[in-house]
């Protein structure tokens, strides 16, 4: 303990256990994930493909097709934001680049660490690519982070519309 | 429904927090085996104690000995304790109104059966050996007869 006092610290510990249940759509990403897959799901309706599907379209309450959309490793971000404050469990050391990135012909974006390019560097549109890792199993902890691709930034028309 | 994926997936946070002035005192009585309270400004005594008064807003200062045994004003049975939950066997959670307190505390109730546990009944604190000046101090109630 602590010295004693108006000023006494006391640390306390809040811990919640889930056991996740992850569902059909989810369970189906994830073991693509598991063979260095990344799968979408269409939406029927409005033909829009969503990674990390929940299984149905959001917008058109349908559900999508059922993993079909076997996409690129490849995208763009679309934005990002560079953390400088360090956390309890945090993974990499600060300060590091997180955002989100748009597979080429994706709906929606996943979010990833992006590394191997300076932070300050770090840039709307920039294309970047998956980085394994060497142990893949069905958690998105397999995309070890994202870097860049080398190839001209994305046109910000190209991708305005999923900010 | 071999089809779905499941895992644990803990969350976690550890927070790190000043008890003030008011709990500090009162977390020193808990590492003496005693419970303390305050006055409130309708001369009522609320334990644990509060640092501001429920209805003018206050600030409190009149700390006042309160028993170590008590009674359950409410409860509630676990039959399943959870891990980090005081016991690790069945018992009650309780609201205890201390001796000499107006309002109640909750607290765990070793009671071994539900049988045992009823409204009104008298409970005692259990204190733990190890003196530690904070809420561990009392590692749960039980009737004061057994
Ligand atoms: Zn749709």
């Amino acid at each position: 303990m602590p010295e004693r006092g108006e000023g006494t610290i006391v640390e306390r510990p809040l811990r919640l256990d889930y056991d996740y249940t992850a569902g059909l759509a989810q369970s189906r990403f994830l073991k693509g994930i598991a063979q260095k897959k990344i799968l979408g799901e269409r939406c029927p309706k409005c033909g829009k493909v969503y990674v990390g599907s929940r299984g149905s379209c959001p917008t058109d309450g349908v559900a999508t097709d059922g993993g079909e959309v076997d996409l690129p490793h490849k995208g763009t971000l679309t934005t990002f934001c560079v953390v400088n404050v360090p956390f309890a469990g945090q993974s990499v050391e600060c300060p590091y680049a997180s955002g989100y990135i748009l597979l080429d012909g994706a709906d929606i974006p996943l979010m990833g660490l992006i590394q191997e390019i300076p932070h300050d560097q770090v840039r709307m549109g920039l294309r970047v690519e998956a980085v394994w890792e060497d142990e893949v199993g069905p958690t998105l902890q397999s995309i070890k982070y994202w870097k860049p691709t080398g190839e001209p930034d994305a046109d910000y028309e190209t991708y305005k519309m999923h900010l | 429904m071999s089809d779905v994926l499941r895992a644990p997936h803990a969350i976690e946070y550890t927070y790190t927090r000043s008890v003030g002035p008011v709990i500090d005192r009162f977390f020193a009585g808990l590492g003496e085996h005693r419970f303390q309270g305050i006055k409130g400004s309708d001369g009522k005594v609320i334990v644990p104690p509060t640092e501001y008064d429920p209805y003018t807003g206050e600030t409190l200062t009149e700390f006042v000995d309160v028993g170590d045994v008590g009674v359950v004003t409410s409860w509630a049975w676990v039959t399943d304790p959870q891990p980090g939950q005081p016991l690790d066997r069945p018992f009650a959670w309780a609201l205890i109104k201390l001796d000499g307190a107006d309002t109640s505390m909750l607290h765990a109730v070793d009671a071994g059966d539900e049988s045992k546990m009823s409204t009104g009944m008298r409970v005692k604190a259990r204190w733990t050996e190890d003196n530690v000046p904070d809420m561990s101090s009392i590692a749960c109630f039980e009737a004061e007869a057994g």
